[in-house]
């Protein structure tokens, strides 16, 4: 158990060397799994940090959908449930590519890993391509929170739901603040995943030493998660038939 | 983390069920359930969330015990957040 | 245990290696405290070049030092200085970074290169603040409360929100390392009762480092974004709350103030058993109220709302459960107290620090419950009551910590003593400057003193407890000056320090001072409790009586 103190003596500098462990070991951790365990904690740590940092957004969200169902109801109808619906196949996708990933790192494939890794990277570029399209409908349907917003064809669209102009753009202001700051995620996810499958076809990673893949996959997923929430919460908020 | 090596069909699986589940909460929200489409949708997306983090992120199959511990601390501020953040919100314009 | 030679002979942390390359790209966990302690040293004279502004300004009813919007960026930075780059750094930064490997038998954090980085964040986040203070400030209060941040103020919103938002970073990255560090690199036979209630106190902060500041983090993005773009989530014309701000805003910035606190109470856990010669009453509750603290501090936050329009229901919540985060406190000054009860007291410059923690922490603590009570606080928020109960708690507590710790662990930083009776000296100078200081803000608010005004010419009465006040400050700021005069002086002539001049419990005590750069020659194996203080026999010679 990695939580009790250590068991094994560390040995001093003159008696280590390559053949005793891989170049990886560094000198502060008196071995690979000490050192393996304290990466994965730290890993995880720091995605309990990003489940506080997307909180906060989600915490906005609560409360203005809570005061403003009815523009929040509307504004999640405007949205495109079809590429909101594909774009969720496709980071689910790309989370089967980083799980496969991992898997061919843990058996030593080195092929395969980069082949997962590169796809996993098409993926991810697909999930920008079909976002930007998102927004730049968004912006030419003048729904860009700001001097230009304008949400009449909203109104006129569905004048069943009452709807104050001025409260639907909070609706919008979110959308962007989350799909944004998630997006801001994917690109940083994309930047990561391709020094890793670079480091990957360089032959860095092996069945004793794949560490970076494992916490780099962590990261990926998490992305995914915070997308599986925001998918019905700003797209399917209410699409039952109106009367 | 890196004990166990799963099989490729238990991802393949895993992938599935998570396709059919985003298939059928989007088809579900045009259903008229009242209240309770938001709550399907939620309990769909944590059941997508729980597969995602028990298998494609090991938590399922690790020895670690502070993985659960951080994962549930998490949640748990997170749910403070809301919970008293919303006790202000739900109770300010009672007459 | 080694004996004591001149530090110049052996190699250790800081002769190991020179140039400034040696420095800025090391990652020896003390070297980096040392960094952390130069900076935020640097910071502490900005913020408190502000505060000598602000009570030169209050010596006079009328508003004649400076401008009125001057003002306001004065007390606005003054806050954001202190607090974003001294104090919540300060302990954890400096004293956590030196001393959490050593305590626990490490030969360095979990992560020495991201310590490093959690360094260089301060340093950006620092320069971007400068270059906000020197192009126009901010003027919004510490507290960046909106509309007036995002839609009225004329001042470098932005930036100072960036500058925070990395601090943030660098605060996130130290707790990180310290809660993994705490898990994984301890020495064999380092079971977690046997751990220094130091390390407890420091694991207690990284939890609410790690799980709020993420939280003020997205809180500022929101706000830049406001400003930036004209979102309209805080506008109320577009269907925003003000509120939703500060809720968001103090569910950080509540868990902070025990980001402040806790590392200094952590401090004096320490110093108590070792001048009492006595081991710590009830190392489990003092432990698990470090926890308690962490946990309940997330609870509280919005007791700073209690007239900004929540509703009354849950002010009536908050205010319970402000109450209830007392109590862990609370229990920690019995355990002290209890601690020295029949103890052999001696009463050295970390010792005097110690006492004055004791007794300005628990002052500030129930001036705190003042504030919990809903009939209370209607009468005294906003005005110099308030100003005057957080001071006690983050000045006469966590800075008292800070300087208590300073000097207690001084002689394995720096191998040299300080002088100590220029330490005693100083110790009471700080005691005397800070209460003449501070007491009269209890009584100006009482009386109704507004905090953040420039002028109060409407009530000139106030006056005399102002200049009192201001007074203070300045004796103050002499007690601030003399440690950092004879620290300086003690690197050069001070005596060279033993391993263990106080004779005291825990492993950093064991190795030698200034202890190599892996810290122990082998490997300790610990097979005794923390506070072993019956079997380790008194100093000889350090403690003069």
């Amino acid at each position: 158990m990695s939580d009790s103190p250590i068991a094994v003596e560390p040995h001093g500098p003159e008696l280590h060397g390559p053949e005793l462990h891989g170049p990886e070991l560094r000198h502060h951790f008196a071995d690979v799994e000490q050192q393996r365990d304290a990466a994965s904690l730290g890993m995880w740590l720091f995605l309990a940090t990003e489940i506080m940092f997307f909180g906060g957004m989600f915490c906005a969200y609560l409360v203005y959908r809570y005061w403003h169902f009815h523009e929040f109801a509307a504004g999640s109808r405007s949205l495109d449930i079809y590429l909101g619906t594909i774009n969720t196949a496709v980071l689910i996708c790309s989370s089967l590519t980083v799980a496969l990933g991992v898997r061919a790192a843990q058996m030593g494939k080195q092929k395969l890993l980069v082949v997962y890794l590169l796809l996993t990277l098409v993926f991810g570029l697909a999930f920008l391509g079909i976002k930007g399209k998102e927004w730049y409908d968004k912006y030419k349907e003048h729904h860009i929170p700001g001097a230009s917003f304008n949400a009449d064809d909203i109104v006129k669209e569905y004048p069943q739901i009452p709807i104050n102009q001025q409260s639907e753009q909070t609706y919008f202001s979110l959308y962007f603040a989350m799909t944004g700051l998630h997006a801001l995620h994917m690109v940083i996810g994309v930047g990561l995943f391709s020094v890793i499958a670079y480091l990957a076809m360089k032959g860095r990673y092996n069945s004793h030493y794949y560490t970076p893949v494992e916490n780099a996959g962590l990261y990926w997923h998490f992305v995914d998660i915070v997308w599986i929430y925001l998918f019905p919460l700003l797209y399917l908020i209410d699409r039952k038939p109106l009367k | 983390m890196s004990e166990r090596i799963l099989s490729s069909k238990l991802y393949i699986g895993i992938w599935a069920t998570l396709m059919c589940l985003t298939v059928i909460t989007a088809a579900v929200s045009f259903i008229d359930l009242g209240p309770f489409n938001t709550v399907v949708a939620l309990v769909i997306a944590t059941v997508k969330a729980s597969l995602v983090i028990l298998f494609f992120m090991h938590v399922k199959y690790t020895h670690e015990r502070m993985t659960k511990v951080v994962i549930v601390a998490a949640f748990f501020f997170l749910l403070l957040l809301l919970a008293l953040s919303m006790a202000d919100y739900t109770t300010r314009f009672l007459a | 245990m080694a004996t004591a030679t001149l530090t110049q002979e052996r190699e250790n942390y800081l002769n190991q290696s020179y140039g400034i390359k040696s420095w800025l790209l090391t990652t020896d966990h003390k070297r980096i405290a040392l960094l952390y302690l130069v900076s935020i040293t640097f910071f502490f004279f900005i913020g408190g070049f502000f505060a000598l502004l602000i009570r030169l300004e209050l010596l006079t009813p009328a508003g004649d030092l400076v401008l009125a919007d001057t003002y306001n960026k004065l007390f606005s930075m003054h806050g954001q200085v202190m607090i974003f780059f001294f104090l919540i750094p300060s302990i954890p930064a400096v004293l956590g970074n030196f001393l959490v490997p050593l305590m626990i038998g490490a030969k360095d954090l979990a992560f020495p290169r991201i310590n490093l980085l959690s360094w260089y964040l301060y340093i950006i986040a620092g320069l971007t603040y400068i270059h906000c203070m020197l192009t126009g400030g901010v003027d919004t209060g510490w507290t960046f409360y909106t509309p007036f941040s995002t839609a009225f103020s004329n001042t470098k919103v932005i930036e100072a929100g960036l500058a925070i938002f990395v601090a943030g970073f660098s605060s996130i990255l130290t707790g990180l390392n310290f809660v993994v560090t705490i898990h994984r690199m301890r020495a064999p036979g380092m079971t977690w009762t046997r751990l220094p209630l130091f390390i407890w106190a420091h694991y207690a902060t990284s939890i609410i480092q790690l799980l709020g500041t993420p939280v003020l983090a997205v809180t500022l993005v929101l706000v830049v974004l406001e400003r930036a773009l004209h979102l309209g989530i805080f506008d109320p014309a577009r269907g925003g709350d003000p509120l939703l701000f500060q809720h968001l805003f103090w569910f950080y910035s509540h868990p902070a103030v025990y980001i402040m606190i806790l590392p200094a109470m952590g401090v004096v856990t320490e110093i108590v058993p070792c001048f009492s010669r006595k081991r710590i009453f009830g190392y489990k509750f003092v432990a698990m109220s470090s926890i308690a603290i962490a946990v309940f501090g997330f609870l509280v936050w919005a007791h700073h709302m209690f007239v900004a329009g929540i509703s009354l229901y849950s002010a009536l919540i908050f205010s319970m459960l402000s109450y209830m985060v007392a109590v862990p406190s609370a229990i920690k000054v019995f355990n002290w107290t209890a601690t020295m009860y029949k103890g052999s007291i001696s009463f050295s410059t970390p010792m005097l620090y110690a006492f004055g923690f004791i007794g300005l922490f628990t002052m500030g603590g129930l001036t705190g419950l003042f504030l919990a009570c809903l009939g209370i606080d209607p009468h005294v928020h906003d005005t110099y009551f308030v100003i005057a109960h957080f001071h006690y708690i983050m000045v006469g507590g966590a800075v008292m910590g800070y300087l208590g710790g300073m000097h207690f662990w001084w002689p394995k930083i720096s191998g040299r003593m300080y002088p100590e009776g220029w330490g005693r000296l100083a110790a009471l100078i700080v005691f005397v400057g800070f209460n003449l200081t501070f007491f009269p803000q209890f009584v100006l608010g009482y009386l109704g003193m507004p905090r953040r005004y420039w002028d109060y010419s409407h009530s000139p009465e106030f006056q005399v407890l102002n200049v009192l006040s201001t007074a203070g400050a300045s004796v103050l700021g002499v007690g601030y000056v003399l440690p950092m005069v004879y620290f300086l002086w003690s690197m050069r002539y001070g005596k060279p320090a033993s391993d263990n001049p106080w004779n005291a419990a825990g492993l950093e005590w064991q190795t030698t001072s200034p202890p190599p750069t892996f810290n122990f020659e082998e490997t300790p194996m610990v097979n005794f409790e923390a506070y072993d203080y019956e079997h380790i026999p008194e100093p000889e010679v350090a403690v003069e009586r």
